[in-house]
């Protein structure tokens, strides 16, 4: 029952990614030109009125729909690898014009190419894992 | 119900991305695509090579199962609701990518220049999607999320790490576009 959620959801998310285009090469790339107030649109309605739901969520200690709590765990304080890694992410967010979401959902559309993308970024998270260690965190 | 073939709004689109976000939430989950990419590094037997990998994916396998509702997504847009997917860019954008050889911009949803088939025979094109593809993985797990984990999510939460990586997103994408891209194109 629970796996139906998890998949109904995907499809849901997947939809509004490919109508949205924020699944696009073309706008990642427009976006990074300051051609179009549309990317910026998208991820700024999603964080105002996520940063609404998220207190509200806080506030009145609101449990989740099977009655447990709801707990956002603080991400780790840390400076380097947040802005190194991020930095990395961000080259290749505008190059391959896709983030870890509308890449499958391009999958999904049948733009083969995108296997490639996909292939490559489960590499590059294996390298990350392998030599993690090294880097300043 | 022809809004529904149309490309949707930045207005309607946020806030549902936002509502993905908190049905996550509301079921004991949290929204972030690219922990996917270490779960399936590990079913690959990643495992043997770095700890990093050894761990019970079989715990993740729920959010697996939200990817593959996404490229379920994807099929289904592509193929049920869309007419046109050609996207309407800003003409100075157009003229600007068809000045560096990608003659599709405006005419379609993803540049041939990359995502045709004909980039399986052209080495340059290939490289550009491997290099692309090895950034996006390696960057999202040193960065510890990427779009939906830290711009979505973390930002919701008013986390700082949040606020640099994302900082960190578009100084790395600025550059690649400004920068990089005058020099491959």
């Amino acid at each position: 029952m629970r796996s139906i959620i998890y998949l109904l959801i995907g499809i849901f998310f997947g939809i509004i990614l490919f109508k949205s285009e924020a699944a696009s090469w073309f706008r990642i790339y427009e976006m990074f030109q300051f051609g179009s107030f549309h990317m910026y649109g998208i991820i700024g309605s999603a964080v105002g009125l996520g940063i609404i739901v998220i207190q509200l969520l806080k506030r009145y200690k609101m449990k989740s729909f099977y009655g447990e709590h709801i707990t956002i765990a603080p991400k780790d304080k840390s400076f380097s690898r947040y802005l190194f890694g991020g930095i990395i992410f961000g080259l290749g967010w505008a190059l391959a014009g896709a983030c870890p979401g509308p890449m499958f959902v391009l999958l999904g559309s049948g733009y083969m190419p995108i296997i490639v993308v996909i292939l490559a970024s489960m590499l590059g998270t294996f390298l990350y894992g392998v030599i993690k260690d090294k880097l300043p965190h | 119900m022809n809004w529904i073939y149309d490309p949707w709004p930045w207005y309607v689109s946020g806030p549902l991305i936002t509502l993905v976000m908190f049905l996550l939430l509301m079921i004991g989950k949290r929204f972030g695509m690219s922990s996917n990419l270490r779960t399936m590094c590990t079913i690959c037997g990643a495992g043997k090579t770095s700890d990093f990998f050894r761990f019970d994916w079989k715990a993740q396998r729920w959010n697996l199962i939200v990817v593959l509702g996404v490229i379920i997504g994807g099929f289904i847009t592509t193929n049920f609701l869309s007419t046109d997917t050609s996207v309407d860019l800003n003409p100075i954008v157009i003229a600007d990518l068809q000045s560096k050889g990608f003659e599709s911009a405006g005419n379609a949803y993803m540049p041939d220049l990359l995502f045709s088939n004909q980039v399986f025979s052209d080495p340059k094109g290939l490289l550009l999607l491997i290099i692309g593809g090895l950034l996006v993985g390696f960057g999202a797990r040193y960065a510890g999320g990427c779009t939906s984990g830290h711009a979505i999510s973390g930002l919701s939460d008013l986390q700082l790490p949040s606020l640099i990586a994302v900082i960190g997103f578009f100084i790395g994408g600025l550059v690649m576009i400004h920068f990089i891209f005058p020099l491959i194109f």
